[in-house]
């Protein structure tokens, strides 16, 4: 009962985060605050839903049987993994966009625009 | 040979991870400790030069994850008020961004990327670009306080970590 709450509170919290980076998408001007809502909104939300799976896993492992457990380690692994690609995605997204001539909208400093970066 | 058995150790140990629960040795079939210790092997012998660029171990020593363990505390507590703040910039759509250069003065690749890493995960901040002759940043900010900021402001105090950890 306790644990079925537990739940329900992380899958609560990770689809409101999910939900406001998507809200984000379609509300922000130009492609870099989008990313701020994407990566941003997205990782949080996926760590809170990853942990429901991991403790629901781990409780039935404890309870039921041990195919559960491994139920939890594959989703803590698919959280590592998450937490490590989903920065780095957008940090090319946002290179590819700067090199490709996309510049920040409403921005009130671009030092890379200024910048001596002529590679 | 050195680096090459250390990556078929660390191979072996995440193919365990992997697939925990499928026997009764421990949690293993043997089928699996066969087949992971060959494939180890293999990763071992193709992925020497990867690892382990230029025989460098400084990253196997105990201390730097413990560091690394520790690190996690500061940067989740970060990591959720960058959320929350991104959060009312969403709902307000308050926003004042820009592009700013930090240099953070760290020497390795691994602690760069680390740093770049946290650096997007953390309070509307997001690493757009590398000059790789000096290891400056080029950071998009979402809410721009000063356009020449210090380390501090952008990255609260993550350097110093990452330089315990990654140099």
């Amino acid at each position: 009962m306790m644990i079925d709450t537990i739940i329900y509170i992380f899958l609560g919290i990770g689809v409101f985060f999910n939900g406001l980076g998507s809200f984000g998408l379609i509300r922000f001007p130009d492609v870099y605050t989008r990313l701020h809502a994407a990566t941003k909104c997205t990782t949080f939300g996926s760590i809170f839903t990853s942990l429901g799976v991991i403790v629901y896993g781990f409780y039935h492992w404890h309870v039921d049987s041990a195919s559960y457990g491994v139920l939890a380690i594959h989703a803590f692994i698919a959280l590592l993994a998450l937490v490590i690609t989903n920065p780095t995605g957008a940090h090319a997204i946002a290179r590819a966009a700067h090199r490709s001539g996309v510049y920040p909208k409403r921005a009130v400093v671009d030092k890379l625009r200024e910048g001596d970066l002529s590679d | 040979m050195r680096s090459a058995l250390v990556t078929a150790v660390m191979a072996f140990i995440l193919y365990l991870i992997l697939t925990v629960g499928t026997g009764d040795i421990l949690f293993w079939s043997s089928a699996e400790i066969v087949a992971g210790i060959l494939l180890s092997i293999v990763a071992g012998i193709f992925g020497r030069k990867l690892l382990f660029k230029n025989e460098d171990y400084r990253m196997l020593n105990p201390k730097r994850w413990i560091y690394f363990i520790a690190y996690l505390c500061p940067f989740l507590v970060a990591m959720a008020r960058a959320n929350i703040d991104v959060a009312y910039r969403v709902i307000t759509g308050r926003i004042n961004p820009g592009i700013v250069k930090i240099s953070p003065g760290l020497k390795t690749d691994l602690g760069i990327t680390m740093l770049a890493n946290s650096i997007t995960l953390t309070p509307g901040t997001l690493s757009v670009e590398i000059n790789e002759k000096t290891n400056d940043l080029y950071i998009h900010w979402i809410n721009v306080k000063h356009k020449e900021p210090n380390i501090e402001e952008v990255c609260n105090g993550f350097p110093k970590w990452i330089r315990r950890i990654a140099e």
